[in-house]
C-alpha cells in the first residue's frame, strides 16, 4: 500500500533550497471607491523563484490574516494565464516586466532584495472596487453593444455549408484569443480600449459570418467604448505591447478601415 | 459495511426517459411528450441561472432567446471568466467528417465504455446524437475552429478515441466556445431578456412546498445578502474538484452552490467519481497555489516514457532509446499513448511507485516530442502546440522544444454531482443542474473532449426543451422575500456568515483547505483502500471541528472581504469531502476513476463488480449525527454489452 506516497502537496526534495528571496512590496490600499487610496510598505521574506506573482501575493496575505490585518484584495481565478481575471500595475507595468498574465509572470523575474511597486489598473472607465481590484463591466457593456453574431440557438446552418478560408480562420483566432483583462487600457496613456473593441470587431469581421452585422457592429462598439469614457487612439502602442496574448496593432487599422467604410455607407450608432 | 457510516433508502430511477422506445428514438420521443409553454406565457415566468460557463452561459442565452425572463448570477466581474474557458484540447462531435466509421452510435458507445458502464444509456447517447448540431451552433457564432486550407474543419483524434471526432480552435477549444456562448449572452443582456448579477455568490436554495423558488445570495462587493425568486432556478456552477486543494480548477470554483441545493433536498450522485487527469505540471512547491494541466491532445505526438531503471538521474537526452520503458506503447499496444485517462494517470503513478520517476521528488515522467519534431519538422509542432509549449516554458523555465516535458497526474473534473432525470431535474422539483455540476452522462470516467460537449449539450439544447415540461404548468404562485421559507434561508446563510466572522481563532481558511487537499490526494485520490477511507473521514470529522473552532477570518461581511468568501467555501468542501469518502468506501470495486486497490485483475487493472455495483448512489443529506442515507438507481444496458474495459 503506498497511497501515503502519492505526495502531490508535498514539497519535493531538492525545490527547498531555491527559496529565501525578500523583497518590499509597496502595495496601493484603497478601502472603496470613494475612499481616498495610498501605497503601503510589507516585507515579504523566503521567496522562492518558481513562485508565481500571485502566490507570492498569497503569501503576504496569509502574514495579513494572521496578525489580524485586512489582507489585500486582489482579483484572480484560473491562474493559468486565460480567464483575464487577473491584472496588476507592477513597476509601473500592466502586468510586470514579462509580457504575460500576472499569474504567469514567476518570481524568477526578481533579484532578491528588489522593491516592487503594485497598483490596480488605473482607468477612469476602471473603478478602483478595494485595493488593486477593479470594475471591468465597461468591457462586457462593449460587447453588448455589438460584439456578438445573432445566431439564436438552433438556427445554424450545417458547419460545413460554408468553407472559411484557412488565413481568414487563422487570423480571426488571433483576434479572438483576447481574454479582456484590460492590460491595454492600463497601458495606454489615454486609457484607450482601442484594442480590446478593435480585437472583436476584427474576429468577427473576418468571418463570413460575421458579414451581416460588420457595419452596425463597429460604429455601436466604438460608440459605446466612448460612453464608458476610455480615452480616444493615438497609435502609441503601448496596448500591444503589454497584451499577453500579443493582440496586434493591425486590429486597429482594421477597426478604423471598417468604422470609415460603415459611416460612408450610412450606418449610425444607436442612441 | 458497517452501518454506522450510511443507512439504505429506497431505490430511485429516472422517469423520465422513454425507454419503451429504441434508444435513437428517445430524445425526439421526450421532446414530443414533453408538454411545452407558448411564447406569449414565457413572457410571464422567470428563471434563475447560477455560473455562465459552457452550460449556464449557454443556457441563460437560449431561455432568453426563447422569450423567458432570465435571472443569471456568476461570482466574477464578467461571465467570460467562467472556468469553461481553460478547456485546451476540443470538442467531440460524431459529424463523420473524416469519414473514418464514426457515428451517433459510435460516439454513445465511447462515452459509455469510456464511462466504464456507469452512466445511463439514455443519457450518454442523447449526447452524442445533439453534439453535431453544437458544432453548427459555434460556427455560425464565430467560433474560429482550426480549418484545412479548403477551408473546412480540422479534426484531430483525441484520448481514447480511435476516430478524428475532436473539433479545436489550436490550445484554446474552451475558450473560444465560452465566448461565442458569452457573446450570445451578452447579447441577450443587451436585448433585457437576461438580468446580470455580476460578483454574486449563490448561498442558498429557497424551497417552497417543495419546489425550488429561487435563491440567496451575496453580493461579494457590497456584502449585501439578498433573495431572488423564480419560477424554476438551474445550477451550472461546475465540478468540485477544489475538494483537493491542487487542482486545475480556477481558484474560486466550488461546490457550495451545489452543496448548500444538497442540504436543502438534492440527492448527491457518485461523489467519489473524479478524474485525475494524465499531464500536468508537476507540483513545485508548498507554496502551490493550482496545478496546470497540458492538454491531453500533446498524447497524439508525445511519447510517455520513464527509465527503465530506478533512480536513473541522467539528462533525458542522454538516456539511450535501450533503456527507455515507453510503459504505455508496452502495456497497451492497439491504444498506445492514447489510452484513456484513468489508465495513463495510473500508470504513471505505478511507474513512479516503483522508483522509476523523474524529476524533483520522483513524482514526474516524461512527454517527449523528439520524435515527432523529426517526423513533422519543428514548425508543425509549434502550429499544433506552440500555446502549450510556451505554457510550460513559462511556468517550468525549461524549454520543451529541447528537453521532454515532465508531466503528473492530477485532479481535473469531477464526474459526480447533484442527481438529475434524464430532463436535467434534480430530486427538488424545480431545480435543474446542468453540466459539470451534474452527474448524468460521463460514468465513472469522462472521456477526452467530452466536457465541452456535455455543458454545451446541456446548455443550448437539453435543459430549453425539457424545462419547458416543468413549466407549463406555471407561473407558480408569487414568492416573495416574507415568505417564511425565504426568511429563513435568508437567516440560515447570515449566521452562517457572522459566525465564520465570530470565531477569530489562529488558522486561516487556507490552511485548512490545503490540509483537506492533501488528506483527499493521499487516501481518496488515484487508489484508495478501505483502511485509508476510514482513516480520512475520522480525520475530516476533526478538521471540520477545528474549522469550526479555531479559523479566522478578517474583516467584515457588508464589504468586498475575499478571505470570508473562501472560508465559505471551505467550510461546504470539508463536508462533501466526508461524503466522498464515504461513497468511495462503500463502492468496494474499482470504475473508472475510482481505483479501490483491494478490487483489480492480476495484471492490476481496475476490476469492475458488476453484479453488486452497477448502480449510481444518489447520496441523502441528513442532519448532523444522523448518516446519509443512500438511493440507488440501477443502470441497465440494452444496447452496449457489459464488458471489462481493455485497451490492449
Amino acid at each position: 500500500m503506498t497511497i501515503t506516497d502519492q505526495g502531490q502537496h508535498s514539497a519535493p526534495a531538492g525545490t527547498q533550497d531555491k527559496r529565501g528571496m525578500n523583497l518590499t512590496l509597496r502595495v496601493w490600499r484603497q478601502q472603496g471607491p470613494s475612499v481616498k487610496g495610498k501605497m503601503v510598505t510589507y516585507k515579504v521574506t523566503d521567496i522562492s523563484p518558481d513562485m508565481s506573482f500571485l502566490e507570492m501575493l498569497d503569501v503576504l496575505n496569509e502574514q495579513l490574516i494572521m496578525q489580524g490585518d485586512d489582507p489585500v484584495a486582489f482579483d484572480h481565478d484560473c491562474r493559468e494565464g486565460i480567464c483575464g481575471m487577473c491584472g496588476l500595475m507592477i513597476n509601473g507595468q500592466a502586468h510586470g516586466p514579462q509580457q504575460t498574465t500576472t499569474c504567469q509572470l514567476h518570481m524568477r523575474s526578481f533579484k532578491d532584495g528588489d522593491s516592487i511597486d503594485v497598483e490596480p489598473w488605473r482607468a477612469s472607465a476602471f473603478p478602483v472596487i478595494k485595493d488593486l481590484a477593479v470594475d471591468r463591466r465597461a468591457f462586457d457593456r462593449i460587447i453588448q453593444a455589438g460584439g456578438y453574431i445573432s445566431v439564436p440557438t438552433g438556427t445554424a446552418p450545417e458547419a460545413h455549408a460554408t468553407p472559411v478560408p484557412k488565413k481568414d480562420a487563422d487570423n480571426a483566432f488571433d483576434a479572438a484569443t483576447c481574454i479582456g483583462c484590460g492590460a491595454c487600457v492600463a497601458a495606454c496613456p489615454n486609457a484607450s480600449s482601442m484594442l480590446f473593441t478593435a480585437a472583436k470587431v476584427t474576429h468577427l469581421g473576418l468571418l463570413p459570418q460575421g458579414q451581416p452585422e460588420r457595419d452596425d457592429r463597429v460604429v455601436n462598439m466604438v460608440a459605446q467604448q466612448d460612453r464608458e469614457g476610455f480615452g480616444g487612439c493615438t497609435n502609441i502602442g503601448e496596448c500591444s505591447a503589454a497584451c499577453p496574448k500579443g493582440i496586434s496593432m493591425e486590429t486597429i487599422s482594421r477597426l478604423n478601415h471598417d468604422l470609415l467604410g460603415a459611416l460612408r455607407a450610412g450606418a449610425r450608432p444607436k442612441s | 459495511m458497517p452501518l454506522d457510516l450510511f443507512t439504505e433508502g429506497d431505490p430511485i430511477a429516472d422517469t423520465k426517459a422513454p425507454t419503451d422506445v429504441a434508444l435513437p428514438q428517445r430524445w425526439n420521443e421526450r421532446k414530443f411528450r414533453g408538454k411545452l409553454v407558448n411564447p406569449a406565457n414565457r413572457r410571464k415566468m422567470t428563471v434563475i441561472v447560477v455560473g455562465t460557463g459552457l452550460a449556464g452561459g449557454a443556457a441563460a442565452a437560449t431561455l432568453g432567446e426563447a422569450g423567458y425572463n432570465v435571472k443569471s448570477f456568476w461570482y466574477q466581474d464578467s461571465p467570460r471568466r467562467a472556468h469553461s474557458v481553460a478547456a485546451q484540447g476540443g470538442i467531440n462531435a460524431a459529424k463523420n467528417y473524416r469519414n473514418d466509421g464514426d457515428s451517433v452510435h459510435r460516439l454513445f458507445y465511447d462515452t459509455v465504455k469510456g464511462g466504464d458502464f456507469r452512466s445511463r444509456e439514455s443519457n450518454s447517447y442523447r449526447l452524442a446524437e445533439v453534439s453535431v448540431n453544437i458544432i453548427d451552433q459555434a460556427v455560425a457564432q464565430g467560433v474560429p475552429f482550426a480549418r484545412e486550407y479548403g477551408g473546412l474543419l480540422d479534426n484531430r483524434s483525441f484520448g481514447g478515441a480511435q476516430v478524428s471526432r475532436t473539433f479545436y480552435a489550436r490550445g484554446q477549444t474552451g475558450q473560444q466556445l465560452l465566448y461565442g456562448a458569452y457573446q450570445a449572452l451578452e447579447r441577450q443582456i443587451a436585448a433585457g431578456t437576461v438580468e446580470q448579477n455580476a460578483r454574486t455568490e449563490m448561498l442558498d436554495l429557497i424551497v417552497v412546498d417543495g419546489r425550488a423558488r429561487g435563491i440567496v445570495a451575496r453580493d461579494l462587493v457590497t456584502g449585501e445578502i439578498t433573495s431572488h425568486f423564480a419560477d424554476a432556478v438551474v445550477l451550472a456552477t461546475g465540478g468540485y474538484s477544489n475538494v483537493f486543494y491542487l487542482s486545475t480548477n480556477a481558484m474560486g470554483s466550488n461546490t457550495t452552490a451545489i452543496w448548500r441545493a444538497h442540504k436543502r433536498g438534492a440527492y448527491f450522485a457518485n461523489p467519489c467519481y473524479t478524474q485525475i487527469h494524465p499531464t500536468c505540471i508537476p507540483v513545485k512547491g508548498d507554496y502551490q497555489s493550482k496545478l496546470t494541466l497540458m492538454s491531453e491532445s500533446l498524447r497524439n505526438d508525445g511519447r510517455v516514457w520513464v527509465p527503465k531503471e530506478r533512480g536513473d538521474t541522467r539528462d533525458p537526452r542522454d538516456i539511450p532509446e535501450a533503456e527507455r520503458d515507453y510503459y504505455l506503447e508496452r502495456i497497451y499496444p492497439a491504444f498506445g499513448n492514447l489510452v484513456p485517462r484513468d489508465i495513463a494517470s495510473r500508470q504513471a503513478k505505478n511507474v513512479c511507485d516503483e522508483g522509476r520517476g523523474v524529476g524533483p521528488g520522483g513524482l514526474g515522467v516524461y512527454l517527449d516530442f523528439a520524435d515527432a519534431m523529426k517526423r513533422l519538422g519543428r514548425p508543425a509542432i509549434e502550429a499544433k502546440y506552440g500555446n502549450l509549449f510556451d505554457m510550460y516554458a513559462q511556468i517550468t523555465g525549461e524549454n520543451p522544444y529541447e528537453t521532454p516535458m515532465r508531466v503528473y497526474p492530477a485532479v481535473h473534473y469531477t464526474m459526480g454531482g447533484l442527481w438529475v432525470d434524464y430532463d436535467l431535474q434534480s430530486s427538488i422539483p424545480g431545480m435543474f443542474v446542468i453540466g459539470e455540476a451534474n452527474f448524468s452522462d460521463q460514468g465513472a470516467n469522462r472521456l477526452g473532449a467530452s466536457a465541452l460537449m456535455q455543458g454545451l449539450a446541456d446548455g443550448y439544447f437539453v435543459l430549453p426543451s425539457t424545462i419547458s415540461d416543468y413549466l407549463a404548468a406555471g407561473p407558480f404562485e408569487k414568492v416573495d422575500a416574507n415568505h417564511p421559507a425565504a426568511v429563513e434561508a435568508l437567516q440560515n446563510v447570515q449566521e452562517q456568515v457572522q459566525k465564520l466572522l465570530s470565531i477569530n481563532g489562529t488558522r486561516t481558511p487556507s490552511s485548512f483547505h490545503r490540509e483537506l487537499g492533501q488528506l483527499m490526494w493521499d487516501l481518496c485520490g488515484m487508489e484508495r483502500t478501505d483502511e485509508g477511507l476510514r482513516k480520512a473521514i475520522d480525520r475530516i470529522r476533526e478538521i471540520r471541528q477545528e474549522f469550526w473552532t479555531d479559523v479566522k477570518v478578517s474583516g467584515d461581511w457588508h464589504s468586498f472581504n475575499q478571505t470570508l468568501e473562501m472560508a465559505g467555501r471551505v467550510a461546504d468542501f470539508i463536508e462533501l469531502g466526508e461524503l466522498m469518502c464515504v461513497d468511495a468506501l462503500h463502492r468496494a470495486e474499482s470504475c473508472g476513476g475510482h481505483f479501490r486497490a483491494e478490487s483489480q485483475t492480476p495484471e492490476g487493472e481496475a476490476l469492475r463488480d458488476d453484479e453488486n455495483f452497477a448502480y449510481v448512489a444518489a447520496w441523502e443529506w441528513t442532519p448532523e449525527g444522523q448518516p446519509p442515507v443512500l438511493h440507488k438507481e440501477a443502470l441497465e444496458y440494452e444496447y452496449v454489452h457489459l464488458a471489462q474495459r481493455s485497451y490492449k
